[in-house]
């Protein structure tokens, strides 16, 4: 069996690739590090000199503005210099191999890759190929994972929940393309929240997915009853019409928060969207700018876990 | 075996001394976890106005190239406008200066203080910065590979102890 | 050259003797016994047997040979103790074409270490849309015809393409894999799947498949061989074809009785397979199979693979494993794991196959021809980029230490590998 690579010889956390595989006490330190951290983006001057003189290049090969600012972001409140590469345009259409391009990289003095893939197990082959001084941090993966998504999901959910032992989290939509939704699950399993569901049709779900510690629901009105946590994850247009799902407005009957479909939650459900959210589609306007959305905190959070993840890294 | 100063003792000799120059300007910011300890004693006992700032200086420590970020961060929280305040910089004992030097860092991060005076239950010596306390409750020499630190009690009395240094 | 193999254990598994004895060789065959052997082999302590026939293995040319050429894969081949071996039509240009079977067999013929088997494509550039001239490849020396990995979608074309085979009486070796179920698909579709957030190939495109050349096989009385089994559910049904009597066998690769989708760990594009490792119900399932004869032959699937090609996350990286040095160690550990008679491990990848290929070699009688390895069974092998002689360093088994270490290789009464 090969040991996890993303924990060197100490057990410390050297790359951060997936949720999955992470002992609960590395997850907990990097949420309470968070914690330490939105002290930070709350006061006047939001830098720290942490990671001063070090080289963050982000390596997105797949398209993003959202993930690749926040990253930005967080970097630069460390004090590092932040390079952005958009390899879909560059090198990789002139047909350099993954690894010749991070080793060109390497050269110019890297200390941190945050490394946007559309293929699953991208980061892992990086990492294997990295020099030691090097560190890996996944920003997505194909369907496989987004370790940092997951994260910033859970210290939402501890700061609105406090503790996860009783909760009961519904995870609704499209689970068979979402690395959004892995990360999520791994993270409350290995953390002990009482109950996770998920909640689609057959067609979004993968299979042997109950394995991963979930309750699975077709019907959106059961498995909402008594949730405290309400995830709704995005559907990409290309899935809306095709043998997966007839169309949006079907979708959206079946599968879309309303209010009214709200209220069989909890009296203080909270619900979250890791973005960006298709209106009418996955989400009620009205829910999603009502009281219970917690969407926008969510992105505040996001920075500060990034910075966590960045900081314990680096240091490893 | 060297006998430790008793920590009460010190912290009522430190308020003596403070006492005068208290005023509507001063604020406290102590230093986790001894120095935090020691300043909630001290902030209460001299009535200061401003309310209590405390300090974790994780992220502006020297040595993270060489420890990387271990211990888990406490939150920094200072309730007050440091602009043009006089500070007293609260920490349990002063040894090497760095982590005054982080501290005294941080705190220009969040504003431009008046004056800062550094308050320390006790001072072992071994200094590696120009860095000195202002006010200071004893000078205590500490055996090789051993290190000084304060302990807080059940009862909430605090106890300066000696323990064995962790390997760097 | 009169050839004397002295002492050894011989095991024909043919004829199911077991037994320490002597095998002489003259004009490249067995023979009788003779006096005066121009050679003595001491075989002491080790096992002779017929020379290993493995039914698949890529030796990259024509076109791939920046992956491999065929005097290294052949090298690879007799070190390994194979002295017959399939290919399949899968170069590039793809054997659709007599001219291209013919410069093969002259290529392999002249290197003269194992014999070479080509596999004609059943349709032109392997698309499945035209049937190859069937008569001619198999004058140039096709042996059967096949899709290689890329399954016939149109079942009309696959229905006619039987029929006209059938008509001759060629055999026709298919993979079963729905091209539509299996599209995208990169590994076995379950648990290990979702956790890695890969597109999966669920079982059943293997079952509704096989489903359909099994019909069509009643249908049109093509004797067919199906390629590389990769479910429980496949060998069920091939077990009710062969209660039946349908005019059809079937093999196995060496690395599905071994290995199940738990392998592939953090990514391990060594275990990026075509079929993919499945479950460890379905592993178990094939290597019951395999000892209880519902699946007929072991077979390598040697397909060497350079580093580019797996220096890549899993779905981008390329299938296959290198294969023939490991047949005999993988074969034994199944035997063992199996508890099978050393006969009866051997007879999958010698008797067996040879009776699919329909050839007289497999077996140690009077007069069959000598290819021969003889080997120590119990002898440490370990796996290493440095002492594979293929150009195919890619196997999952890197590093590990297997037993059964070919000494040497005969083919036609020659000795073309010695350790």
């Amino acid at each position: 069996m090969q040991r996890n690579p993303q924990l060197n010889a100490n057990g410390e956390l050297q790359h951060l690739l997936s949720i999955e595989g992470l002992p609960r006490d590395v997850l907990t330190q990097i949420l309470d590090t968070a914690e330490s951290f939105v002290g930070v983006t709350e006061r006047e001057v939001k830098k720290v000199p942490l990671l001063r003189g070090k080289s963050v290049f982000n390596l997105f090969f797949e398209p993003s503005t959202r993930t690749r600012t926040t990253f930005e972001i967080a970097a630069k409140r460390l004090s590092a210099d932040v390079i952005n590469l958009n390899i879909a345009v560059s090198s990789q259409t002139k047909g350099e191999s993954l690894l010749d391009t991070v080793a060109n990289l390497s050269a110019m003095q890297a200390d941190i890759f945050v490394v946007r893939h559309n293929s699953s197990g991208a980061p892992f082959l990086i990492a294997r190929h990295v020099k030691p001084h090097e560190h890996v941090v996944n920003a997505g993966d194909g369907r496989h994972a987004h370790p940092t998504q997951g994260l910033l999901d859970l210290f939402t959910i501890r700061h609105y929940k406090k503790d996860f032992a009783g909760l009961t989290v519904a995870i609704v939509g499209d689970v068979l393309h979402s690395r959004v939704a892995r990360s999520l699950i791994h993270g409350l399993t290995t953390l002990g929240a009482a109950e996770v569901r998920v909640i689609g049709p057959q067609t979004l779900l993968p299979a042997g997915v109950e394995a991963l510690g979930v309750r699975v629901f077709h019907d959106m009105r059961a498995g909402l009853k008594d949730a405290d946590v309400i995830v709704m994850l995005r559907l990409q247009n290309e899935r809306m019409r095709g043998p997966l799902l007839p169309s949006a407005q079907e979708y959206f009957k079946h599968y879309g928060l309303t209010a009214e479909k709200l209220a069989l939650a909890r009296k203080d459900a909270i619900v979250m969207h890791p973005g960006p959210m298709n209106r009418g589609v996955e989400i009620d306007s009205a829910v999603a700018d009502g009281p219970h959305s917690v969407i926008l905190p969510q992105v505040t959070f996001g920075i500060a876990v990034r910075m966590a993840v960045m900081s314990i890294v680096a240091g490893n | 075996m060297t006998k430790l100063p008793d920590a009460d003792t010190l912290c009522a000799q430190l308020v003596r001394e403070l006492a005068p120059r208290i005023g509507p300007n001063t604020g406290m910011v102590g230093l986790y976890t001894g120095g935090a300890w020691l300043a909630e004693r001290l902030h209460k006992d001299l009535r200061i106005e401003k309310p209590l700032g405390l300090m974790d200086i994780a992220f502006y420590r020297d040595d993270y190239a060489k420890r990387g970020l271990k211990h888990d961060p406490k939150r920094t929280k200072i309730p007050f406008d440091v602009n043009g305040c006089e500070l007293l910089l609260v920490d349990d004992v002063l040894y090497s200066g760095r982590t005054v030097r982080a501290a005294m860092n941080e705190l220009f991060d969040y504003g431009r203080p008046e004056s800062i005076s550094l308050v320390v239950l006790a001072d072992r010596g071994g200094r590696q910065l120009p860095i000195c306390a202002q006010y200071c409750g004893a000078r205590v020499d500490v055996p090789a590979g051993m290190r000084l630190t304060l302990k807080r009690q059940e009862s909430g009395q605090l106890v300066l102890a000696l323990e064995p240094s962790r390997a760097a | 050259m009169k050839l004397l193999i002295r002492g050894g254990r011989v095991v024909d598994p043919a004829s199911g003797k077991d037994a320490v004895r002597d095998i002489h060789i003259s004009d490249g065959k067995i023979a009788e016994e003779f006096a005066k052997p121009d050679r003595v082999i001491d075989a002491k302590g080790l096992v002779v047997s017929p020379g290993f026939i493995d039914l698949s293995a890529r030796l990259r040319e024509p076109g791939y040979e920046y992956k491999a050429t065929l005097e290294s894969e052949m090298e690879a081949a007799v070190a390994g103790g194979v002295t017959s071996l399939a290919c399949p039509p899968d170069t590039d240009p793809p054997l659709d074409e007599p001219g291209l079977v013919d410069m093969l067999r002259r290529r392999a013929k002249s290197i003269a270490r194992a014999r070479v088997y080509p596999i004609g494509a059943l349709t032109v550039k392997l698309a499945g849309e035209t049937l190859t001239e069937m008569g001619q490849l198999r004058d140039a020396g096709c042996v059967a015809f096949s899709q290689a990995n890329t399954p016939i979608a149109d079942t009309q074309v696959l229905w006619r393409a039987l029929q006209y085979a059938a008509t001759f009486g060629f055999p026709v070796w298919l993979r079963a894999e729905d091209a539509w179920l299996a599209k995208g698909g990169v590994s076995h579709d379950g648990e290990i799947a979702t956790r890695l957030g890969l597109p999966g190939i669920p079982p059943f495109a293997e079952t509704i498949a096989l489903a359909t050349l099994l019909e069509l096989v009643r249908a049109t009385g093509a004797r067919v061989h199906v390629c590389r089994l990769s479910t429980a559910s496949a060998v069920e049904l091939m077990r009710r074809a062969k209660e039946e009597k349908l005019p059809v066998t079937c093999d196995v690769g060496i690395h599905h009785i071994h290995l199940c989708d738990r392998d592939l760990g953090y990514f391990d594009a060594h275990c990026r397979l075509e079929p993919p490792l499945r479950s460890q119900r379905d592993r178990d399932a094939l290597a019951r199979a395999a000892a209880d004869g519902v699946i007929d032959c072991l077979c390598s699937d040697h397909t060497p693979v350079d580093d580019d090609g797996k220096h890549l996350p899993f779905a981008e990286a390329e299938a296959g494993a290198t294969g023939l040095e490991l047949l005999l160690p993988l074969a034994l550990k199944w035997g063992q794991a199996s508890k099978l008679s050393l006969a009866a491990t051997l007879a999958r990848i010698t008797s067996e196959p040879a009776r699919v290929l329909g050839t007289q070699a497999g077996r140690l009688s009077v007069g069959a021809p000598a290819d021969i390895a003889i080997f120590d069974a119990g002898a440490p092998v370990r796996i290493a980029a440095e002492s594979l002689r293929s150009q195919g360093k890619n196997t999952p088994f890197l590093g590990y230490e297997l037993a059964g270490r070919v000494r040497c290789t005969v083919v036609d009464g020659a000795v073309v590998y010695e350790a």
